[in-house]
């Protein structure tokens, strides 16, 4: 039998180790389409590794959101837009030295500052959700709609102003096409649709009526 | 046993990784976007470890209100491309300079 701590240190390498491979696959494949296939697999690697900090919640909604709905958005522009792929490549190679020197001392300022020995030192503790006798998600959910309330509010604002911004950005209004203006529609009223006429009845045609007609006056 | 250095590291390592994605990439808004998308990972990811090692929520909070934001900002972000892809037929980073100063 395995012990579980090291088949947890175990799998933080595999995942770890897909996430960082992966993240290089985005910024270094030539095709568009298999970047955003590659942070599709960054984002469910990392989700994986969310799940060995036992934050569920947030690991389901970084699949749902973004793999479910952001990433299948990229994939839509990147399929829907004829990109020349070879002129994109330009300067890759021009500027490969001064970011692999940027990022390489940026990581070496990031792990200095950080002091991964006196670090190492530190366990993740025990589960705050499941020492107060809670799930994950209740846990963030007491949170969010207590002490976060107003904040939770205004990101659902954020979330509508994207979707009416995103729709008013792209919408196209093109000449020669019959569309619905379903406010006049509704606001329509029936003496708009039906002229009553006024005659006067012309008593004077043919012969006098018949019976049967009066009858269906009636 | 999982440390926080472990985590931390791991950020560390994906947003030099999408730093060296902003500088390479320069000419593809569409590889700049996802790098950006990658850097608000590696920030999320410092966020969690930090919230578990704490105890404290306000991290996960937080998380989730970035992933809220990221949502609405790659949005509107896409929705600008397929604009700026209609009228210029070009998204060469390079080539949009309408509005230098």
């Amino acid at each position: 039998m395995i012990n579980p701590q090291l088949f947890q240190l175990i799998c933080f390498y595999a995942f770890a180790t897909v996430t960082v491979a992966s993240a290089l696959a985005v910024i270094t494949l030539r095709n568009s389409v298999h970047a955003v296939l590659a942070l599709v697999l960054t984002f469910f690697s990392s989700a994986c590794i969310w799940l060995l900090a036992e934050a569920e919640f947030l690991a389901i909604a970084l699949i749902v959101v973004y793999v479910g709905a952001v990433m299948v958005l990229f994939l839509f522009v990147v399929m829907m837009l004829d990109i020349d792929q070879e002129k994109m490549r330009e300067g890759f190679v021009k500027f490969l030295p001064v970011g692999l020197i940027v990022a390489l001392v940026m990581l070496g300022e990031m792990l200095a500052l950080i002091g991964v020995r006196a670090m190492h030192a530190r366990v993740l503790g025990a589960n705050p959700a499941t020492e107060a006798g809670l799930s994950n998600t209740a846990w963030l959910g007491h949170a969010l709609y207590t002490d976060y309330l107003l904040p939770f509010e205004i990101a659902a604002l954020i979330l509508t102003v994207g979707v009416v911004a995103a729709v008013a950005l792209t919408l196209r209004h093109r000449g020669g096409v019959r569309y619905q203006t379903a406010s006049q529609q509704v606001a329509v009223k029936a003496s708009d649709r039906v002229r009553i006429v006024k005659m006067a009845a012309d008593t004077n045609y043919g012969r006098t009526p018949a019976p049967a007609a009066s009858e269906e006056s009636k | 046993m999982l440390t926080l250095s472990h985590y931390i590291v791991l950020g560390a390592v994906l947003f030099c990784i999408s730093v060296a994605g902003l500088f390479i990439n320069r000419k593809n808004v569409i590889v700049l976007l996802m790098a950006i998308e990658l850097m608000l990972l590696a920030v999320n990811m410092n966020f969690v470890a930090f919230s578990r090692f704490l105890g404290d929520v306000s991290g996960q909070v937080f998380v989730f209100f970035i992933l809220t934001v990221a949502a609405a900002e790659s949005a509107i972000g896409l929705a600008i491309l397929v604009l700026l892809f209609r009228n210029r037929s070009t998204i060469n980073v390079a080539e949009i300079d309408s509005m230098k100063g």
